[in-house]
């Protein structure tokens, strides 16, 4: 029926009422969405806040160019960004698999249990879990040292678990897993739930047994999930787990493991003010991004059929 | 049915071996939590016994101080009220717009949901958006908290799918009334999409609370901080120490034990209001309400 719109002239009153209302709302979403996007062309200037727009003086690919004088930094900023998102793919079985043991738990009050307080650390900010693992890890006042330390004498030297720069990497993957696997679970789990409980009848009485109900039955019903998460994880793989998380477990002796390219473009871009780099980070990032999740969703529809949009 | 499936299968070393292992993620899951609450009710340093799971010598002085103290209130006040007023703002602009593009009258439509939604995937960055908020004049400005998270395409999706769920003689018997947009919308559309309302709500309100990225980029004025860039600065402070065990010993000794209990009562002051609305949130998303919009 969308067809009742033919040419502009022919617009009803309500049509055109309708339209009038949309109007702000394009208003709105071009300046907060569309308008950001014509803030890469600072990257083709030099830009100093306050500067007219008319006296800005054009520079054309030198602001990428510096990347190329700091490349040892955008090089290690790279290198961090990408094993960083790399390991968060990797583990992107994980909260699968934790879905599928919670649905096999019989115990009913459990599998509640578990799954309430398992999702509670994807609504809380990571200030507050920095704050939480500070409290148990710190060397000097954390509660683990106090009690392996210093009451106990367990262990010769406080152990050191945020300032230390070769597990830094496997601590932010297990921080990302601590956050997010248990609302990854429920997607899963609602997916396991769609399962037609008919196939699994059936293959109970097959005589299949419980792994190999898992293997041919559930198994299956959530590639169709988990494909869905891998394509928006490759789009997401210059972002890694954001930069919230990074920024506040960033301390000076981890920082050279865990500066991504969020907490650089901040770094350089907002701390000292070189907007210019700034940007042209930003939106080499941004179109990166975005090409990868479309070659990836373009993949997966080649391969699969289906796409995610 | 539950009992049925109880008495066919025995109990095997997986079932055994699966309890155990929840049982370890039940743990990891709530101890980092329930450490800050054991940490703001005791000074872990004074105390003889295992303090790691029950407090002792315990007293309420680091909640005395936060309330005595005026420099945690007002960030307190202040991502009170964005939660509050960015949610309606949200709430109002989101529904209204999903609404609108529901209309088959409405021309574009579809174009115009689809430059909604690909904001979704296209984003400009930090820095150019930082610049573009600037010469908005909404630097150093409450409404930075407030007006760019108005209307946001992930909830539009879950919002206009709800909405297209609806049967559509209701909104067509008002429409025969001579309802027009306006009050099909106030009468008809937002009283039976409450479900969908009460969801986006919550997660909203969540996420201006959890929400200090605007504050650090834009918003250097101390009356306008929110809590959590607060609690951000205050363990900052703390972290100085936390890089050298060695000077755990010397002159900080003295005033470090209260700081540790009052950081963390701010922490568990945080973490209240987000457990209150948590039990309502969690019925939205076992019914799979925003699972679905991850596919959208």
């Amino acid at each position: 029926m969308s067809n009742t719109s033919g040419s502009r002239r022919a617009w009803s009153r309500t049509q055109k009422k309708l339209f009038l209302i949309s109007v702000p709302f394009l208003l709105f979403i071009t300046a907060f969405f569309y308008v950001p996007l014509l803030g890469w062309l600072i990257s083709f200037v030099k830009y100093y806040p306050g500067i007219p727009i008319n006296k800005l003086e054009f520079v054309g690919l030198q602001n990428f160019k510096s990347f190329f004088y700091n490349r040892e930094q955008v090089i290690r900023v790279f290198r961090n960004t990408l094993v960083l998102s790399g390991l968060i793919i990797l583990t992107l079985p994980v909260p699968a698999i934790f879905a599928i043991l919670l649905n096999e738990l019989s115990a009913r009050r459990l599998k509640k249990l578990v799954q309430t307080f398992s999702t509670i650390p994807y609504f809380i900010s990571y200030v507050l879990i920095y704050l939480a693992f500070v409290t148990i890890f710190s060397p000097s006042d954390g509660m683990l040292n106090i009690l392996l330390y210093e009451k106990y004498g367990m262990i010769n030297r406080p152990l050191n678990v945020l300032t230390n720069p070769n597990i830094a990497w496997t601590v932010q993957t297990c921080m990302y897993l601590f956050k997010n696997v248990g609302y990854n679970a429920i997607i899963y789990l609602s997916a396991i739930a769609s399962i037609d409980p008919q196939l699994i009848e059936a293959a109970e009485v097959d005589g299949a047994g419980r792994f190999q109900r898992i293997r041919h039955i559930i198994v299956p019903g959530l590639v169709s999930t988990f494909v869905v998460l891998l394509v928006l994880g490759l789009g997401n793989i210059l972002s890694g787990a954001g930069f919230e998380q990074y920024y506040v477990f960033g301390n000076a002796m981890v920082l050279d493991k865990l500066e991504v390219i969020d907490t650089y473009t901040y770094k350089m871009g907002i701390v000292q003010g070189n907007y210019s780099f700034g940007t042209a980070m930003s939106m080499l990032k941004s179109l990166v991004s975005v090409i990868l999740l479309v070659t990836a969703n373009g993949i997966v529809k080649k391969v699969r059929g289906s796409s995610i949009f | 049915m539950e009992g049925d499936n109880g008495l066919k299968r025995k109990i095997t070393v997986f079932d055994i071996l699966n309890i155990l292992f929840m049982l370890i993620a039940l743990v990891v899951c709530i101890y980092p939590l329930y450490c800050l609450f054991v940490s703001s009710l005791s000074d872990p340093k004074k105390t003889e016994s295992w303090f790691l799971i029950f407090p002792t010598n315990v007293s309420l002085n680091s909640y005395k101080e936060i309330f005595a103290n005026n420099r945690i209130l007002r960030p307190i006040m202040i991502s009170l009220l964005r939660a509050v007023i960015g949610t309606i703002i949200t709430l109002i602009c989101c529904s209204m717009f999903s609404f609108l593009v529901t209309q088959k009258e409405l021309p574009h439509r579809k174009g115009i949901y689809k430059y909604m939604v690909i904001t979704m995937y296209l984003n400009a960055g930090m820095i150019p958006w930082i610049i573009t908020m600037v010469t908005y004049g909404l630097k150093n400005n409450f409404f930075v908290y407030i007006v760019p998270t108005a209307l946001s395409a992930f909830y539009v999706i879950l919002i206009k799918t709800y909405i297209e769920s609806i049967p559509g003689e209701l909104e067509e018997s008002a429409r025969i009334d001579g309802a027009g947009f306006f009050t099909t919308y106030f009468k008809i559309v937002l009283p039976v999409s409450t479900p969908i309302i009460g969801a986006v709500g919550m997660f909203s309100a969540v996420s201006q609370w959890n929400s200090w990225y605007d504050n650090l980029m834009l918003v250097q004025d101390n009356n306008l901080k929110t809590l959590q860039l607060m609690l951000y600065q205050v363990i900052q402070n703390m972290s100085v120490v936390m890089n050298d065990p060695k000077t755990a010993g010397t002159a900080m000794t003295v005033n470090r034990p209260s700081i540790l209990s009052v950081r963390s009562a701010i922490a568990v002051l945080t973490v209240i209001p987000i457990l209150l609305v948590y039990p309502f949130m969690q019925r939205y998303f076992a019914k799979g309400v925003m699972v679905g919009a991850v596919k959208g």
